[in-house]
């Protein structure tokens, strides 16, 4: 079995690990890119989310290498993700491409389910084995969260913002290869220690922004533009509402392990403006823009792949979170365009906004200090 | 001396140049067509200049292109166009609560409270309404851009077209026509409909208040004017440099950026006979496969974009460095 699954940020580093571990073949597709891309649209239908159309690019790619099995998450609710994984393998096989299907989502929200899911996909191999493969797998999605922050904390405040993105792709490397336990903690540890070792902008300050939104285009810089890299090269301070540890602590482990930042109190925060489960990260999508909100952030941007429901039903309650919490709020839409120039103008433009709103309520509590009383 | 700040908008239907001095009064105005070669066009519109014994001294550019125009020019300031478009609409009117702007792919709504901008929006994955849409629909009907407002305002019982998505207008429109409807009907329903779909899409969840500001390309469209002020039940408020606002924000800009007498870095007038060479290439150092543009003077490369990394940035790179690309 020559197993693969599609890109999704830097989710191969862990997936890799897993089968690494329990020595099963693993087909690492090509990183997203144009061509992905182009191959995906292709072959997808029109109305599918950006996601599903590098998902299909990814799989061409990948069976072109010879994998013959693609493991997917799956999910219930209405999203229609819970459902890609059986189209795209449909959409595959009428392209003369045959892979076999593994669903990672615990059936009827059954564990043992789920167990006879993985046994599946990692064939023979004892249960003993099996955990440790996926307790070390998650220690490295673990670690890949806590570095994505740490760069989230080094870019804006770099004098060099290029060498914050060097120590980046030098932790994604390292942390690939890290064989045991100790050697993830030290790439994390020594991640640190490099921004530690950074020059810093003196007596800087950056604004904070936080991104919700859809999972995938949160956490794969190929479908934003890379959005993080570029407010963080404006010199703003990024967070976002979902990290890789939680998405796959919520949909794989059903919360039974602890998460980077967890976000399972969002669904709470959201039910003043949402109390209803729209399917997706809908709900955590406005329950993170309240976090934020309290949380003293400047901004919250909400991001999403065209024609992606969950996020469209949050998109449209957002402006009430946004007056209700005085934070301001910018959606903005992920689809095939390729140009950057857009992103760029409402970036800037939404950087523009919150600084000056920033000053303003600065210098209005400063009277309030002084003359006020 | 005259001391003129220059302020040029590069977008995708028209280039936009102003020269205006220290009171901010606009001594030129340049409205000039991109046509799909914004290098060429600035350059045309720098020969244009007329400084009448003036001096620049600053640069601002905005626009989709203004890391280009930039490079090309030696800017002190670039900037968005929606913080541009604020600038100068609150400096020509005093007081203003709501821009409404409609360029040629873009179309924004931004809202000001007490002078500064509180919110905004911008069309994201659909450019129906805007001036493109309207210039094809010109050519298509064998009408002056020009004379599409005032045909449409002799319209006694608009048409409707269904506004949601260019091709779906388009086709609507055509339905209509091939039903025997008027043209200054067919065009009164079109700009409606316009205004119905940027009301919809761009101005959802606004608080529109007056005064309110219409600019850009199309504001020079009084159909589309007319069906603003039905739909709102406001005065619109079309300023005199109403296709020139994004520059005239990025000259306001500029003459900041140099106030206290910090030297310009303009290359000078003569740029406009210079020799800039765009070209682009792929990059092979990793999956990302960025497209790379470079505007180069000369032997000189001047600007480098388009890599996620870094590593093309035009300091750290040697002429002899892209041959390897």
């Amino acid at each position: 079995m020559k197993i693969t699954f599609p890109h999704m940020g830097n989710i191969w580093i862990p997936v890799k690990a897993l089968f690494d571990y329990l020595d099963i073949e693993f087909v690492l597709p090509p990183q997203n890119s144009k061509r992905t891309l182009s191959l995906g649209t292709q072959h997808s239908p029109e109305g599918a989310c950006l996601p599903f159309k590098l998902n299909i690019g990814n799989l061409i790619d990948a069976a072109a290498q010879g994998a013959d099995t693609m493991l997917m998450t799956g999910g219930v609710g209405p999203c229609r993700f819970g459902y890609y994984g059986d189209l795209e393998r449909d959409i595959l096989a009428d392209l003369g491409i045959n892979l076999k299907l593994i669903t990672l989502e615990p059936p009827d929200g059954s564990l043992t389910g789920l167990a006879r899911r993985i046994k599946l996909a990692a064939g023979d191999k004892p249960w003993p084995r099996i955990i440790g493969a996926v307790k070390f797998a998650y220690g490295k999605a673990l670690a890949m969260d806590r570095i994505e922050d740490i760069i989230h904390w080094a870019r804006p405040r770099a004098l060099n913002p290029r060498l914050a993105e060097e120590i980046y792709r030098q932790a994604q490397t390292e942390l690939d290869q890290a064989r045991d336990a100790k050697g993830v903690d030290r790439v994390v540890r020594d991640t640190r220690s490099r921004v530690r070792g950074l020059a810093l902008k003196q007596d800087y300050e950056p604004l904070r922004v936080g991104i919700v939104g859809e999972i995938y285009t949160l956490l794969d810089p190929f479908s934003c533009h890379d959005i993080e890299r570029h407010l963080g090269h404006l010199g703003v301070h990024v967070d976002r509402s979902i990290y890789i540890s939680g998405w796959i602590n919520e949909h794989v482990f059903q919360g039974l392990y602890k998460a980077y930042k967890d976000i399972s109190h969002h669904k709470a925060l959201a039910k003043p403006f949402l109390n209803h489960t729209v399917g997706g990260h809908g709900q955590e999508t406005i329950g993170g823009a309240v976090d934020f909100a309290r949380h003293g952030f400047d901004g919250v941007i909400h991001l999403l792949p065209l024609t992606c429901m969950p996020e469209i039903v949050a998109a449209s309650i957002l402006p009430q979170v946004s007056k209700s919490l005085q934070i301001p709020v910018m959606t903005l839409y992920v689809d095939e365009q390729a140009g950057e120039a857009g992103l760029l103008t409402r970036l800037e433009a939404f950087i523009d906004l919150i600084d000056r709103e920033k000053r303003m309520n600065r210098r209005i509590s400063d009277e309030q200090t002084v003359l006020g009383g | 001396m005259n001391r003129l700040y220059l302020g040029v908008d590069v977008g995708s239907v028209s280039t936009n140049l102003v020269l205006m001095d220290e009171n901010r009064e606009v001594r030129q105005g340049l409205y000039l067509r991109t046509q799909g070669r914004p290098l060429e066009t600035i350059q045309k519109g720098l020969s244009q200049l007329k400084l009448d014994g003036g001096m620049i001294n600053g640069v601002g550019t905005t626009g989709s292109a203004r890391n280009l125009a930039a490079a090309v020019l030696g800017a002190d300031v670039v900037k968005n166009e929606i913080t541009a478009h604020a600038v100068a609409s609150s400096n020509l009117v005093p007081g203003v609560q709501t821009i409404l702007e409609i360029g040629g792919q873009d179309s924004k709504i931004i809202i000001l409270r007490n002078g500064v901008v509180s919110d905004f929006a911008m069309n994201t994955v659909c450019a129906a309404g805007t001036g493109s849409f309207l210039d094809q629909q010109a050519g298509r009907l064998d009408i002056e851009i020009e004379d599409f407002g005032d045909i449409a305002l002799t319209s006694k019982l608009p048409v409707r077209i269904a506004g949601r998505c260019s091709v779906f207008a388009e086709s609507d429109m055509i339905h209509k026509q091939q039903l025997g409807h008027s043209m200054p009907d067919i065009l009164a329903g079109l700009c409606e409909a316009m205004v119905r779909n940027y009301l919809n899409n761009v101005g959802k969840g606004k608080d529109i208040q007056a005064p309110v500001v219409f600019q850009g390309g199309v504001a020079a469209n009084r159909g589309i004017r007319r069906a603003f002020e039905q739909a709102l039940g406001l005065e619109i408020i079309v300023p005199e440099h109403f296709s020139v606002m994004g520059a005239v924000g990025a000259a306001i800009l500029a003459q900041e950026a140099v106030a206290g007498g910090k030297p310009s870095c303009f290359r000078g007038l003569n740029t406009a006979t210079s020799q800039f060479i765009a070209s682009s290439f792929e990059c092979s150092g990793c999956p990302n496969l960025c497209e790379i543009v470079q505007i180069g003077l000369e032997d000189n490369v001047l600007a480098r974009w388009g890599d996620r990394c870094g590593k093309w940035a035009v300091q750290e790179v040697s002429p002899a460095e892209t041959e390897t690309a």
